[in-house]
């Protein structure tokens, strides 16, 4: 659990991040999310010291980051940033090998760690391990530095802006393969960004920073149904709000028991892992008023009616 | 329609392909080398090595069937030259025509000089050194466009050292007056070669250590970067001659007042002056280039090297001198050629070297003693160019 205490960060006249506290869950992903100069980024600097503080103090499972010198703490954090930074001079596998050679691993395990990661991203290691950053594509390249992030085993890892390079489609699929990490390793992960949907599609919670200061940090679907200020509501879309609410429930979570199994064959069908959004979408599209959701082995686990996905889409 | 129209096209370009197509510098080298050949006298022949020379043309002093071999591989070269595309048979032409000129320059020193004779010389002329000149742009020509890894380029420069190396070795050109001088002066030239390296390594040596870490100074602190720069700029444009001259008043008085300093071989002519000189003039490349190395590394890859948990220290060395290294060696190979050069001005303050016979030949007026001087000085520069080219070659290939 990494605990943030009135943390502020002073620049002469101006006041980058404002006595901002808040509590990030383990194994959880926290989206921390505002516009360029909010302060989210020095926010996310400070809790791997690459920014000192002016005052206040982080956490980290109860101890004090300032407890020990930065570069020791930054070892023990997984850091992603925009543009990967992969060093252009050292193969993919030197990269990976970053930090554990940094906390003096034996070859042995450094070599374990570095190919069970690049399966993990779905690199070949044989294939990968020798490349240099610039023979990768873009997503390629971001893949490796989200492994090299990983190759410690950090227990937290921080991400500033980790998919702004990428085209949509690709971004996409990083955003996908983040969860599946996450979910995998059991990494706490706080994550920044400025676009929020992204912040709505990873996060299991989203703290939304403005001039430095903390607006409103809960669930997502709180920050839907009760903005904190104008502000977030605007941030969240409220022409939209009803359709973000859908988003972020699954067609497996809000299945419905199969009445009957009658017509299942003409019906339209959609996986348990989408979500409502997309659900109410393929109902729409096919003119039905009923889907059978399928679980990933397209066995039939359930029903959605566009009633039920509408009463979804209701706050409360 | 478009068929005839294709057809037409077709009789269009084999005529133009039946035209042969003439390589232009083939045709200016040609031409040069041409006149060089027939207008200027091949060698010069002298009594001594004072009075100026009586000019000789290829035919007058060779036998005819060796002028007429020397005639007929430079008219193959030429026409290589002019017609062939194909660079490996450019350089092997060039290469034919450079081992023809020298051999015949060997032979008409041979065949001039009376038996036993050491008085007279017979000094390359015009001819030759234009014949020389041609030849060797074409075969860098033919090397540029053959587009060598920086591996065969070294291996060329080894293979071209080897061959000069060996037919010196031989004596094949002991009768040309070059290395008639050089037989008299061998023991001086063994020493001034050393000086020589010794002067162009030390002042680069003593400036890398100081260059390299207020290079790194420089990029650190942004606020010092313009004044640094300004004041090595303006080292810089002190003529060389006129630096040695302003650091004999200093280093002699340092050399009169301190015994140590003199004790250590400081004084106010000889080496240190020059060393020092030199290691002024080389401060400004190695620090421009170590600024423009390390500021070539993207913020975003010094960033992820903190973010990891390297230490400054370790980042500097890891990340940023390993990304910047190709350009800082640029910095290192202008400054090395540079002073290969400058060293033999130093010769004018007793700093030693090359120069000595380059100003002895002048104070003499014998121009075969300058030669002996300005030829392994322009070698020497030549080799280091190419060496440390292909240095930074091979560690550029990663791209940024």
């Amino acid at each position: 659990m990494i605990v943030i205490e009135s943390l502020t960060k002073r620049y002469d006249s101006t006041t980058a991040v404002d006595a901002v506290s808040m509590a990030i869950e383990r194994n959880s992903i926290t989206v921390i999310v505002g516009t360029s100069g909010s302060g989210k980024s020095t926010l996310l600097r400070m809790i791997n010291r690459l920014i000192e503080p002016t005052s206040g103090r982080v956490l980290i499972d109860d101890r004090d980051t300032a407890s020990e010198p930065g570069h020791r703490l930054r070892r023990r954090i997984g850091y992603v940033i925009q543009g990967h930074g992969l060093f252009p001079h050292r193969t993919v596998a030197e990269n990976i090998a970053t930090v554990p050679r940094l906390l003096g691993w034996e070859e042995d395990r450094i070599r374990a760690s570095t190919t069970r990661l690049l399966e993990a991203l779905q690199l070949d290691p044989a294939a990968y391990s020798g490349k240099y950053p610039y023979q990768l594509s873009g997503g390629q390249q971001q893949r490796v530095g989200v492994a090299r992030a990983l190759a410690a085993e950090p227990a937290v890892l921080l991400m500033d802006e980790p998919f702004g390079a990428l085209d949509p489609i690709i971004r996409e699929k990083a955003q996908d393969d983040l969860l599946d990490i996450q979910r995998k390793f059991g990494t706490t992960v706080v994550l920044v960004t400025h676009d929020i949907d992204e912040a709505f599609r990873l996060g299991d919670r989203v703290a939304v920073m403005s001039e430095g200061r903390l607006i409103q940090y809960d669930r997502p679907e709180v920050l839907v149904t009760r903005p904190a200020d104008a502000l977030v509501a605007r941030m969240t879309g409220s022409a939209e709000r009803a359709m973000r609410l859908l988003s972020l429930m699954t067609a497996g979570e809000a299945a419905l028991p199969l009445s009957t199994t009658d017509g299942i064959a003409d019906a339209p069908v959609v996986s348990a892992s989408a979500t409502l959004r997309e659900a109410l979408s393929e109902l729409l599209w096919r003119g039905s008023e009923r889907a059978i959701v399928v679980d990933d082995k397209r066995a039939p686990c359930g029903q959605l009616t566009v009633a039920a996905i509408l009463a979804r889409g209701r706050p409360g | 329609m478009s068929t005839s129209g294709f057809l037409l096209r077709r009789p269009a370009s084999t005529r133009t392909s039946a035209l042969p197509h003439v390589d232009r510098l083939g045709a200016l080298l040609t031409l040069v080398g041409a006149a060089g050949l027939f207008l200027l006298p091949f060698v010069a022949f002298k009594a001594n090595r004072i009075v100026p020379g009586d000019p000789r043309g290829l035919a007058q002093v060779l036998p005819a069937w060796g002028a007429l071999a020397c005639w007929v591989t430079l008219a193959a070269v030429a026409a290589i030259a002019l017609l062939a595309a194909n660079a490996l048979l450019r350089l092997a032409g060039a290469l034919a025509g450079l081992v023809g000129v020298a051999t015949a320059l060997a032979a008409a020193a041979n065949a001039l000089t009376p038996p036993h004779d050491l008085i007279v010389r017979i000094a390359p002329g015009g001819g030759f050194w234009v014949l020389l000149a041609a030849l060797g742009l074409l075969a860098t020509d033919a090397i540029t466009r053959m587009r060598p890894g920086p591996g065969v380029r070294v291996l060329l420069l080894a293979i071209f050292l080897g061959v000069a190396g060996l037919a010196l070795a031989r004596g094949t050109f002991d009768n040309v007056s070059v290395m008639r001088e050089y037989a008299v002066n061998a023991s001086a030239f063994a020493v001034a070669a050393r000086q020589h390296v010794l002067l162009s390594l030390g002042s680069l040596g003593a400036a890398v250590i100081v260059a390299l870490p207020l290079g790194i100074f420089c990029h650190r602190v942004p606020r010092m970067r313009p004044g640094v720069l300004s004041a090595l700029n303006i080292i810089q444009t002190i003529p060389s001659i006129a630096l040695f001259g302003i650091l004999m008043a200093p280093l002699g008085a340092l050399a009169a007042h301190v015994p140590l300093a003199e004790a250590v071989g400081i004084r106010g002519i000889g080496a240190a002056p020059a060393v020092v000189a030199l290691f002024l003039y080389s401060l400004l490349p190695i620090v421009a280039n170590t600024v423009a190395g390390l500021k070539r590394v993207s913020p975003a890859t010094v960033e992820a090297a903190l973010g990891m948990g390297m230490t400054r220290r370790q980042t500097l060395t890891g990340v940023e001198l390993p990304l910047a290294l190709p350009v800082i060696l640029t910095g290192i190979r202008i400054v090395l050629v540079q002073n290969i050069g400058l060293v033999t001005v130093a010769a004018l303050i007793g700093g030693g070297g090359f120069g000595t016979f380059v100003f002895g030949g002048i104070g003499q007026a014998a121009t075969d003693l300058v030669l002996l001087g300005a030829i392994p000085t322009v070698v020497l520069a030549f080799s280091a160019a190419v060496l440390l080219d292909a240095l930074v070659e091979r560690l550029d290939r990663v791209p940024q």
